[in-house]
């Protein structure tokens, strides 16, 4: 393995995967309060949106930095509140969680380009100057750092904390943690809520590191491979985190490999592999279940 | 006090009434849809005005800003929905044997791989191999639909889960095959199809005034007898339904509850297989290698919700979001972003998801008005 | 009515049973005391003062702690982290601070002799020490009335025999204990005082010392036998049903069903006694065919099936009615004839050969079979089986499973949550199908249809048979007391 390879490799593995991070562990922290959000793509859509919308607007009077930090946090404060209508649907109304998180998706799809046509007057934001590129220490992005700190402090809070020790308990075993005397649609709802706005910033990181403008389908599964990682990293932090860097090397490699003309495994198989390892995890998983209750 | 009581009556029992009648609820969810849009549109300064009368028009052909009837906008109103219909059957077969199938995306990908591959593989005879190919390739998504049917059966593995990733599966394994198999691909197309592969009908060109319209129709007219017939008339139907309703009960019974579910995702599969090769063989010349994920498995989902379960509402509600899909390029020509098509898809998916709690709601207040009323006697 | 003007009376420090059968209204008045239910009428009173108890953290900060029947635990978390789960101690910094809890725990474990292991998860302990766990939760938070429903119905001899030691010394330190139980053994092993439950209304109250444990039978099942079928003496042919040392795995792994054997002949009801929980279900799963046995044959008519389906039992001629009528045995958004053929569609003559349903004959053998059955409903065949009043809806199942046993029926809790009416007409039903010469099986936990319609009576106890009598020699208390006992030996039948 030369040395340019890793040196191309890893900035860009770690670029691709902090979106994957930041979703899925926002994905963590609701599917452990008992709430599936299969919606964390359009929420990722609507940060994105959001992002470079008001990234474009503000660069040029407010300075890259300044104007950053406002589109990030605005992406998280907008998918926010669309998750607030997950939310609604699944802890008030009992909804099914499939159909209310297909709905976001729908949702997303339209409404942002819907805005892009009525503030840009074409089918994408408008391209800004410069993302996040400003910020490359050793040529890796805030990004990464950002979640990392996530990563950390999810996993703090999951497991030090009295929030994530209730809220775990609500996920797995609502009785339990009701006869504990613990507010479970409460604790449900700031679940999501939270998903929603780490969805957000995800969305949001990845426009301003990968791309120079949201279009139509940026997000481009971004956010059911978190769903993968969540699933594969057996709801764990460092397992998902550790399935998120898996899946986003992937991604790079296939990113990397250009036209599937040019090598032997064809540049689709790097793509489709978080996919596949994750249906394969998971009958795997099922399987050991049923054969342990002596179903099998 | 007679006068109140009687009104109240009336009241509570058109709640009533309404939250147990399915069709009437659709009804409700698809104005509330066009409500919220519309509000939307006036928010944002644009004229709802304009995006009632394109529907108007594609529906009618008739255009009243120029006082022209063409009856291309109706060609291409059945033209969308035909994939749509077949969309919402594929959620439909699955919902109602107990299964969410989000993976009609996956499926329509390799129903249109496939049908795309064997329309340059098959004899050319005119008419029949457009016709050939799309259900070769609707049988391999049937399969593909079956391996998700049978890891549900036998290791319980959420098939929401395991028909997303198949999804994308699909779609990567779509591009490397039909750049690798279709003859003169390349990363965006491949060649033009044989004529006689086309499913291009020419007396439908003639009376639509040269809309897309083909013979994908007639296979859609006969799916949608079929699942009827199959649902309705048959002990597979019958099987399917009770597993649905009551899949405890059903085990009890006898019914094997692995064969159900590759039944049903099978039969899931071959609807949205379909679709892809009607799509990819009736509206195109040449052969596509697909560059995203088109969007029809997913607002089949919708029309499956809103459809209520029957033949006759899948073809209602396919037919209603294929108007809303062959009227977005118009209305965007006039100002109104194509998007409000997909938005209203959306409102109408949230608004049913929200439905259960309502009915839940509403059915409890009936409840109690009722209850008052007895007191009252 | 759940619980009928219950008025109650525990003394402080005492060790009180509340005794009576199923469905008496033990656990409606137990979840009203730890706030899961409210009280429609009436007050309750602690330490002589009026109190109201909306939800559990009132009944905590009264000073009332519940173990449950069915234990309310997290699984994937440890003893500690279940114990603490609502009052966890936190450190400067603001988190949980784990050493405190582990300290604090392993006092209360050692002053009340409760051994648990701190960091063991609770998905790999056995249930005696997820009792104990259960127990600790209450007194981690002080609780000075400790209310245990039904502890004993998940534990091994070994486990209870310890855990009738935790409650004394409980008691020794000066808790109160209130213990929901069926179990005379136990009940006489470390109560002080005893409150007999029956039908929701209270029987009697008196000091365990005084009472034998037939005494306290008696009080639960009383005397009264309320209605009494007709039935003349029976034709015993041959052995229809063979249960073979068969052995069942419940739901959760553990083995339910332990070499039980058993055999049914033609023209005889044989009724299995017992109390909930002692492996009736999982039998029923076993001969309907749901389920495997991990051990043993079944055979009927000499034939094993043992590995047959549930079809290829139907199409043998075994009909069965699930103890679940609304989850098992009937699908609710079907109407009356699609039930009726719901184990019975697939082949002739109700389908053809191409799988086309023969609706005609469906309705019309549906329709025949719901007027044989008294089954009253609004638009016969037609309408939805939720609908119907649940006596009618067990009419419908019953003349399903009727039409199809040719050789065995068996019913599982037939008449449970019935009217008067409906209980009779199945009972005159039963009966006649032993006298036509099948062979009837009946499970239920109801003595008065266990005595009014078997001729021969078998006990179930932690899944094996435990006694088998002649109908015409069983007496109510003798059953009642089979039914309560802990352990005996295997007996065959």
């Amino acid at each position: 393995m030369s040395m340019t390879f890793i040196q191309t490799f890893l900035p860009l593995a770690l670029t691709i995967s902090a979106p994957i991070i930041l979703a899925s562990m926002g994905g963590l922290i609701s599917e452990k309060s008992g709430i599936v959000n299969i919606g964390l793509e359009g929420l990722m859509g609507f940060g994105a949106f959001t992002a470079a919308t008001t990234h474009v607007l503000l660069e040029s009077s407010l300075g890259n930095e300044l104007s950053i930090t406002i589109a990030l946090i605005l992406a998280m404060i907008v998918a926010t509140i669309l998750s607030i209508i997950h939310a609604f649907a699944t802890i008030t109304f009992k909804s099914n969680q499939i159909i209310s998180g297909t709905g976001i998706n729908l949702l997303a799809a339209g409404l942002t380009v819907f805005f892009a046509q009525l503030i840009f007057n074409q089918e994408h934001t408008k391209p800004f100057q410069i993302g996040m590129k400003g910020y490359t220490m050793f040529h890796i992005y805030p990004s990464a750092l950002i979640a990392l700190i996530v990563i950390l402090l999810t996993w703090y809070i999951l497991n030090k904390r009295v929030f994530g020790l209730r809220l775990k308990a609500c996920g797995e075993s609502p009785q339990a943690a009701s006869g504990a005397g613990i507010p479970v649609s409460k604790m449900q709802y700031i679940g999501v809520l939270l998903g929603g706005s780490l969805a957000g910033l995800a969305g949001a990181s990845m426009v301003l590191t990968q791309s120079i403008q949201y279009s139509g389908n940026f997000i481009n599964g971004t956010g059911f491979i978190a769903l993968a990682a969540i699933n594969f990293g057996r709801w764990r932090v460092g397992g998902v985190t550790m399935a998120s860097l898996l899946f986003g090397s992937a991604m790079t490699i296939a990113h990397m490999i250009g036209s599937s003309s040019a090598t032997y495994i064809p540049r689709e198989f790097f793509l489709a592999l978080p996919y596949i390892i994750t249906v394969l995890s998971l009958v795997f998983f099922d399987y050991i279940k049923m054969r342990r209750i002596g179903s099998i | 006090m007679n006068m109140k009581k009687v009104n109240s009556s009336k009241l509570v029992q058109f709640v009533d009434f309404s939250i147990k009648n399915e069709f009437i609820m659709s009804v409700y969810v698809i104005l509330l849809g066009f409500f919220l849009s519309t509000v939307l549109l006036y928010l944002v300064g644009l004229k709802p005005s304009v995006m009632y009368n394109t529907i108007v028009q594609t529906i009618t052909g008739y255009d009243f800003s120029k006082y022209r009837f063409n009856a291309r906008y109706i060609g291409t109103w059945l033209t969308n929905s035909m994939p749509l219909i077949l969309t919402g059957l594929s959620f439909n077969i699955a919902l109602r044997s107990g299964f969410f199938n989000i993976g009609a995306e996956g499926q329509f990908i390799i129903g249109l791989t496939f049908a795309q591959y064997f329309a340059f593989l098959l004899p050319p005879v005119m008419g029949v191999t457009g016709i050939v190919a799309v259900i070769i390739g609707a049988l391999f998504a049937a399969g593909w639909g079956a391996i998700v049917g049978w890891l549900r059966g036998r290791y319980q593995t959420s098939e929401v889960v395991l028909t997303i990733m198949f999804n994308y599966i699909a779609f990567y394994f779509s591009r490397w095959f039909s750049q690798k198999y279709l003859p003169g691909a390349n990363s965006y197309r491949a060649d033009n199809f044989p004529q006689e592969a086309l499913l291009a009908n020419s007396w439908f060109q003639s009376i639509t005034n040269g809309s897309l319209l083909n013979n994908g129709l007639f296979l859609v007219i006969v799916s949608l007898i079929v699942y009827h017939i199959i649902m309705e008339k048959t002990k597979w139907g019958f099987s399917l339904r009770a597993s649905g309703f009551s899949p405890l009960a059903a085990k009890f019974a006898g019914i094997a509850p692995v064969r159900s579910a590759v039944v049903a995702m099978a039969g899931a599969g071959f609807f949205a297989g379909l679709a892809g090769g009607i799509v990819y063989l009736g509206s195109f010349t040449f052969a596509n290698v697909i560059r995203a994920q088109d969007q029809y498995g997913f607002t089949g989902i919708a029309v499956g919700l809103v459809s209520g379960g029957s033949a006759i509402g899948t073809l209602l509600s396919g037919l209603f979001f294929g108007l809303l899909n062959a009227a977005a390029p118009l209305m965007q020509s006039r100002g109104i972003p194509r998007e409000i098509a997909t938005m209203i898809s959306a409102f109408v998916v949230i608004f049913i998801a929200l439905s259960t709690g309502i009915k839940l709601r509403l059915g409890q207040w009936v409840i109690k008005a009722k209850n008052k009323e007895k007191e009252m006697d | 009515m759940a619980n009928d003007h219950v008025s109650w009376r525990i003394k402080k420090g005492e060790v009180h049973a509340l005794l009576g059968e199923n469905g008496a209204g033990k656990s409606t008045i137990t979840s009203i005391l730890f706030g899961l239910l409210q009280a429609d009428s009436g007050e309750i009173l602690v330490d002589g003062k009026s109190v109201l108890i909306h939800n559990p953290n009132d009944a905590n900060a009264l000073g009332i702690g519940m173990v449950h029947q069915h234990f309310k635990l997290v699984p994937s978390y440890t003893v500690t982290e279940n114990i603490i789960l609502g009052l966890e101690p936190k450190t400067a910094w603001g988190h949980i601070n784990y050493q405190r809890a582990r300290s604090k725990i392993q006092e209360i474990s050692h002053q009340f002799g409760l051994a648990v292991d701190p960091d063991a998860r609770i998905a790999n302990i056995n249930v005696g020490m997820q009792q104990r766990v259960e127990i600790l939760k209450t007194l981690y938070r002080d609780a000075r009335i400790i209310v245990l429903d039904e502890p004993t119905a998940v534990l091994t001899p070994q486990e209870i025999d310890d855990l009738m030691q935790i409650i004394l010394r409980l008691k020794a330190q000066g808790r109160t204990i209130i213990f929901i139980s069926h179990k005379l053994k136990e009940i006489k092993t470390c109560a002080d005082q005893v409150t007999v439950l029956r039908r929701g209304k209270i029987v009697g109250s008196a000091d365990v010392s005084d009472c034998t444990e037939a005494q306290l039978a008696e009080m639960m099942v009383g005397h009264a036998v309320e209605f009494v079928t007709q039935k003349d003496a029976p034709t015993i042919g041959n052995v229809v049903l063979r249960l073979e040392n068969i052995s069942v795995k419940s739901m959760r792994g553990s083995i339910a069903v332990k070499d039980l054997s058993l055999s049914v002949h033609a023209g005889e009801v044989l009724g299995i006694a017992g109390v909930d929980g002692n492996g009736q279900s999982e039998l029923a799963l076993a001969l309907s065919g749901v389920v495997k046995p991990v051990k043993g044959k079944i055979y009927l008519d000499e034939v094993d099936v043992t590995s047959f389906g549930v079809r290829k039992r139907v199409e043998m001629g075994l009909g069965l009615t699930p103890e679940d009528r609304e989850t098992q045995a009937v699908i609710s958004n079907f109407n009356l004839a699609e039930n009726y053929v719901l184990k019975t569609f697939y082949r002739n003559p109700y389908s053809s050969v191409l799988g086309f349903l023969n609706k005609k004959k469906i309705s019309d053998d549906a329709q025949v079979q719901l007027e044989n059955f008294d089954v009253r409903s609004a638009n016969g065949w037609r309408s939805s089986i939720s609908e119907l009043s649940g006596g009618n809806r067990q009419k419908v199942v019953v003349a399903r499973e009727m039409t199809i046993a040719s050789k065995l029926l068996v019913v599982c809790q037939p008449t449970r949550g019935l009217d008067v009416g409906s209980i009779e007409y199945i009972h005159r039903q039963i009966i006649a199908q032993r006298n036509a010469g099948k062979a009837v099986l009946l499970i239920s936990f109801e003595l008065d249809e266990i005595l009014n319609l078997c001729d021969r009576i078998a006990t179930i106890s932690h899944g094996s048979i435990v006694g088998i009598i002649d109908a015409k020699d069983a007496t109510r208390q003798q059953v009642g007391q089979m039914m309560t006992a802990s352990h005996k030996e295997t007996v065959v039948g």
